[in-house]
């Protein structure tokens, strides 16, 4: 026993040992992670980041060199604060509220002192840099948009945060990612891949020479550039047409599925979300939930499409064969029941037949065609299921997949839809009329509206829309090459593309015709209510257009919605007429249509909910008149005045 | 002439083989450790690695003179070694110079000694001589005392240097003590102790005093044949008590601050979560690189001069007593389990052929260097790898240092020589 005392324990604190080294080296480590290691500094190179080009190679967004001022507080020395300041242009209070921050957040991790340097101050601090221990200048490239339109379209691009970082692990503190628009559908292609050079480090934080002679160095990958689909003159013109308005603009060239326009009312200048006030900037944006500028209303906003939709209808009974182009409906003012009217309509000749009912947008029209369609089988949810087949086949009632971030599905009832709402088979075709015109259950964006008047002007196909038309050494996705056909026939789309043409004929927009240019459309009143202390009030009703030109090989298809507008073509009708006109000529012959757009404002109708007074609507308001908005002065959100850009507009006096 | 021609061999070889198993593989380590940018020649002078290559050369030299002397003369000069051991200890306090707060180095223009390193073998020494003397009887307290005194001359003088890791150290030849014949009692006293504190200083002072009530009540009615009376539990219980006690108060009141860091950091005692992110930026600063440079090399360990944290110096001291977290980073698990069981297998050995040797010096001897051995790996290696508090002591042949590396090859061989000699010893 004596002898084995010391035997023992030295065998016990042996097997404890390995133990204890297994437990720290085998059990308890994750593999060996080179970003991991804090003796390994990281230091990434950032490629350039791609441009973005119009349709016609117009150079939209490029990238200007930014400047931050850095510091890592544990290797800041005492230093002359007062000259340091001076040439941040910083307050002494600044300085200690920054650097307090910096050393809360890590000692030991860079954080920006001072963003955004200007090139002036970048140049007289940079010679003095180096009295300055701890701090450092980080070039970084910022874009540089060349174009005051398209913020919506572009994007812009902002730090990532820290869920982002998370997720996908090439991201590091302070990279900038794509937020918006094809910033950030195209972040991958646009922003290339950076380069990283590993970097021994001892334990005071200086470099003593690359990590096994820079083998897992890389270089820095460009971004590429691309070109977008989007037609900056006709996207300036439509925004111009917008000033003042709520609303959107979409434009597609049917024979490519390319989007040539996309216009959202209110918008902003992207150049106030770049630089020191993009924050700021931002949340001003951000939180204006009446204007709502970063809403996209020509994806995003989902409304009854009203009587454009009507041709869908009539392109359903026709295939269905419960209809025929000749079949008469007189039309009482509205569309009767038994004695019941369930829904009224305008004065215009009647009987009318399809051609007429397009083209003097008819409810009874339809009411009665889409009764026969829905009334087809004795199973009414059958046939509903049916006609939303017919319908989403147009890209209605679901994403249509386009290569933007943002959209809505809009809606499309089925049978299974009304079952859920009425119950199994305890409701009938009388219940849902209103889908008929366009109203009740049926919504969708304005691209969907536009894609749908692509789809008819082929002739029963489309293709997806996309923003994307070309990628440096690349080929885009070929889901934007492949056409998708409708499920009508193409014999019935004549018809109902000669009601669209007659539209401007002898219908509802005969007032908008352009001159030598064959246009098929279809005008659209939707009303709409909101809640004002939880009171359902109506308001003006919201102006709808929706076209495509020429009737035969159309190169333009458009959807134009106008909040609060009041009738289709009296906002809507007039944008798109002056869009297409724009868009195929390349000049306005209709300068009094433009003159008249340009004149009238909405501001006033959209002040009305806020004005906390009872207010008019329809018929019963003036409309307000205001000085021609220029060209050159689109009224935008700039940088400096943002403040009161957007109340402005909301608060303008009513003028007559 | 047979045995003339033989007498090489009488060297205990497995012993040899595994010291120069040691200090190469030691050297490589401080190789790593200590290199500044690119290694030009293994004997550049301005490196560590450069002057650790010639304390090495020279450990040689000593080699040589230590085992052509008589065997006998360890025996005979060993009061007279002690002595002189001793007499440089004290001449420290006069000619001595301060390196970290401790006094415990000679300067000879740039070259520093430090005695206490040959302390331990001249105690070593010391004490087999004490005790082989056929006068000597562990088991009489008087005799107990004086073979202690031994140890605590050099123990409390090296303590008075402000070298309290070093001090450690002289307890290791309680295992000397022990195999020679003291009483079973001390060997539960020492344990008993060790327990106390550790309950007292982690739990407080009712545990322990819980806790030592529940072992004398145990005890008490499980000892029938030799059944202490009930005073004599009580009066042990309160012996107990007072020790935990008199622990708490040692902590608090005669403990350093950087020493009650230490213990603190290992038994977990701060929950203040202010104060213990403090303790780890300062106190427990060396220890958590230790651990986390260690840990970084996983299975196979990063590769000789590929440890990043080796590189980057971020252990602190890590060439002298944190060396072996470079073995821990760069050979990985398998490199550090192969140093422990080198030093596994070097004590064993000691200790094997301690037990067949036939004079009661060797013997005496040989445990007190596989003692010494055991108490410097232990403490070392336990502290590098976070179990037990923090000691400055260094890993013997690993550790860069002359006075070290020396003081345990002395240790060491002369154990060697006296282990070839056992042939004559009849």
């Amino acid at each position: 026993m004596r002898k084995l005392l010391l035997l023992l324990t030295v065998v016990t604190v042996g097997l404890v040992f390995i133990a204890r080294l297994f437990y720290l080296q085998v059990y308890n480590k994750q593999a060996y992670n080179l970003f991991e290691d804090s003796a390994i500094k990281k230091v990434y190179d950032y490629p350039k980041r791609g441009y973005v080009y119009d349709r016609n190679g117009k150079l939209l967004v490029a990238n200007q060199p930014s400047y931050d001022v850095m510091v890592i507080p544990r290797e800041v020395e005492p230093l002359d604060t007062l000259e340091f300041c001076r040439l941040l242009k910083i307050s002494k209070d600044d300085f200690k509220k920054t650097y307090n921050r910096a050393k809360n957040y890590s000692p030991r991790l860079p954080s920006v002192f001072v963003p955004q340097l200007s090139k002036t101050d970048y140049a007289v601090l940079q010679e003095k840099m180096r009295k300055f221990k701890g701090f450092y200048i980080q070039k970084r490239f910022l874009r540089d948009y060349r174009t005051s339109i398209g913020a919506n379209v572009l994007g812009d691009i902002g730090e990532v945060n820290q869920r982002i970082i998370e997720r996908q692990p090439y991201y590091k503190m302070g990279d900038l990612i794509g937020k918006q628009g094809v910033e950030l559908s195209y972040e991958n292609i646009l922003r290339g891949v950076k380069g990283i050079k590993f970097i021994q480090k001892d334990r005071f934080n200086k470099n003593i020479g690359p990590y096994k002679e820079g083998r897992y160095d890389t270089l820095p990958q460009p971004g590429k550039d691309i070109k977008i689909t989007i037609d900056s003159d006709l996207q300036q013109y439509g925004e111009l047409l917008m000033t003042n308005k709520r609303g959107g603009i979409v434009a597609i060239d049917p024979s490519n599925g390319e989007i040539l326009a996309l216009v959202s009312a209110p918008s902003y200048n992207p150049n106030i979300l770049v630089g020191r006030g993009r924050s700021k900037n931002f949340t001003q944006l951000f939180r204006d939930s009446i204007a709502k500028p970063l809403f996209d209303r020509g994806l995003q906003a989902q409304y009854p499409p009203g009587s454009p939709f009507k041709v869908i209808n009539a392109l359903i009974g026709l295939q269905e064969g419960v209809i025929n182009t000749g079949d008469k409906v007189t039309c009482r003012m509205g569309y009767y029941y038994g004695s019941r009217k369930l829904t009224g309509c305008h004065h215009h000749k009647s009987p009318v037949d399809m051609n007429n009912g397009i083209a003097q947008s008819c409810n009874a029209y339809f009411v009665n065609a889409y009764r026969k369609i829905v009334d087809k089988y004795d199973d009414a949810g059958n046939a509903m299921n049916t006609w939303a087949k017919h319908a989403k086949s147009f890209g209605l009632g679901n994403y249509l997949g386009y290569d933007l971030p943002v959209g809505q599905k809009g809606r499309i009832p089925d049978g299974d839809y009304y079952d859920r709402a009425y119950g199994d088979n305890r409701w009938g075709s009388t219940y849902i009329v209103s889908n008929a015109i366009g109203q009740g259950e049926v919504e969708a964006t304005p691209i969907q509206l536009a894609n749908m008047a692509a789809a008819i002007g082929n002739r029963g196909y489309y293709y997806t829309p996309h923003i994307i038309k070309d990628i440096e050494g690349e080929t885009i996705d070929t889901k934007y090459t492949t056409p998708k056909y409708t499920t009508i026939d193409k014999r019935h789309f004549e018809p109902v593309i000669q009601g669209m043409f007659d539209v401007y004929n002898k219908g509802t927009a005969a007032t908008l015709r352009i001159p030598g240019i064959d246009i098929c459309g279809k005008t659209g009143t939707a009303e709409n209510f909101i809640k004002i202390d939880s009171v359902k009030t109506q308001l003006t009703d919201h102006s709808i257009f929706v076209a495509f030109a020429p009737k035969d090989n159309p190169k333009i298809a458009i959807a134009v919605f106008v909040e609060n507008g009041y009738w289709g073509s009296r906002f809507a009708g007039r944008m798109a007429s002056l869009m297409i006109e724009k868009y195929i000529k390349g000049e306005i012959t209709r300068t009094d249509m433009e003159h008249w757009i340009l004149t009238h404002s909405l501001e006033n109708e959209y002040a009305k909910p806020y004005s906390g007074e009872p207010f008019k609507i329809n018929g019963e308001t003036t409309l307000q008149v205001v000085d021609k908005v220029v060209a050159d002065k689109v009224e935008k959100l700039e940088n400096d005045d943002l403040s009161n850009s957007i109340r402005i507009n909301a608060n303008q006096p009513n003028q007559k | 002439m047979y045995r003339e021609n033989h007498r090489g061999f009488r060297f205990d070889w497995i012993t040899i083989v595994l010291f120069l198993l040691l200090v190469g593989f030691g050297w490589l380590n401080i190789l790593s450790a200590s290199h500044e940018g690119e290694i030009t020649s293994y004997f550049d002078m301005s490196q560590l690695y450069g002057k650790h290559l010639v304390f090495i050369g020279l450990t040689f030299v000593l080699i040589v003179l230590i085992l052509s002397l008589e065997a006998k003369f360890y025996e005979r000069f060993a009061s007279i070694i002690y002595i002189a051991a001793m007499l440089a200890l004290v001449g420290l306090f006069i000619f001595g110079k301060d390196v970290n707060g401790a006094r415990s180095w000679y300067g000879i223009g740039s070259m520093t000694i430090q005695p206490s390193e040959f302390a331990k073998f001249a105690t070593a020494l010391a004490l087999a001589k004490y005790m082989s003397d056929l006068q000597t009887n562990m088991n009489s307290l008087k005799d107990q005392l004086r073979a202690v005194a031994i140890i605590m001359v050099p123990a409390i003088l090296i303590l008075l240097q402000n070298d309290a890791g070093s001090t450690l150290v002289y307890t290791s030849f309680f295992f000397v003590f022990y195999r020679e014949g003291l009483q079973q009692v001390y060997l539960i006293i020492a344990l008993s102790t060790i327990v106390l504190a550790v309950l007292a200083l982690k739990f407080g002072l009712i545990t322990a005093a819980v806790v030592s009530v529940i072992v004398l009540i145990i005890v008490y009615f499980f000892r029938r044949k030799k059944r202490s009376s009930l005073i004599q539990s009580i009066v042990l219980l309160l012996v107990c008590i007072a020790f935990s006690a008199g622990v708490k108060l040692f902590y608090k009141h005669v403990l350093q601050p950087h020493q009650q860091n230490r213990i603190s950091l290992w038994l977990r005692l701060e929950k203040d979560p202010v104060l213990l992110e403090k303790m780890k930026k300062e106190e427990a600063y060396n220890l958590i690189q230790s651990e986390q440079a260690i840990s970084s090399g996983g299975l196979f360990g990063k590769g000789f001069l590929q440890g990043t944290r080796t590189t980057g110096k971020f252990v602190p001291e890590q060439e002298t007593d944190y060396i072996f977290s470079t073995v821990g980073e760069e050979w990985g698990f398998l490199g550090s389990t192969l140093v422990v069981i080198l030093f596994m297998a070097l004590i064993i050995r000691i200790l094997y052929l301690a037990e067949s040797q036939k004079s009661q010096f060797s013997r005496v001897y040989g445990y007190g260097v596989a003692s010494v051995f055991f108490i410097h790996f232990t403490i070392n290696t336990g502290m590098v790898m976070g179990l037990i508090p923090t000691v400055g002591i260094p890993l013997p042949f690993f550790s860069y240092g002359g006075s070290g590396l020396w003081g345990f090859t002395i240790l060491l061989f002369i154990f060697i020589k006296l282990d070839s000699n056992k042939i004559n010893e009849w």
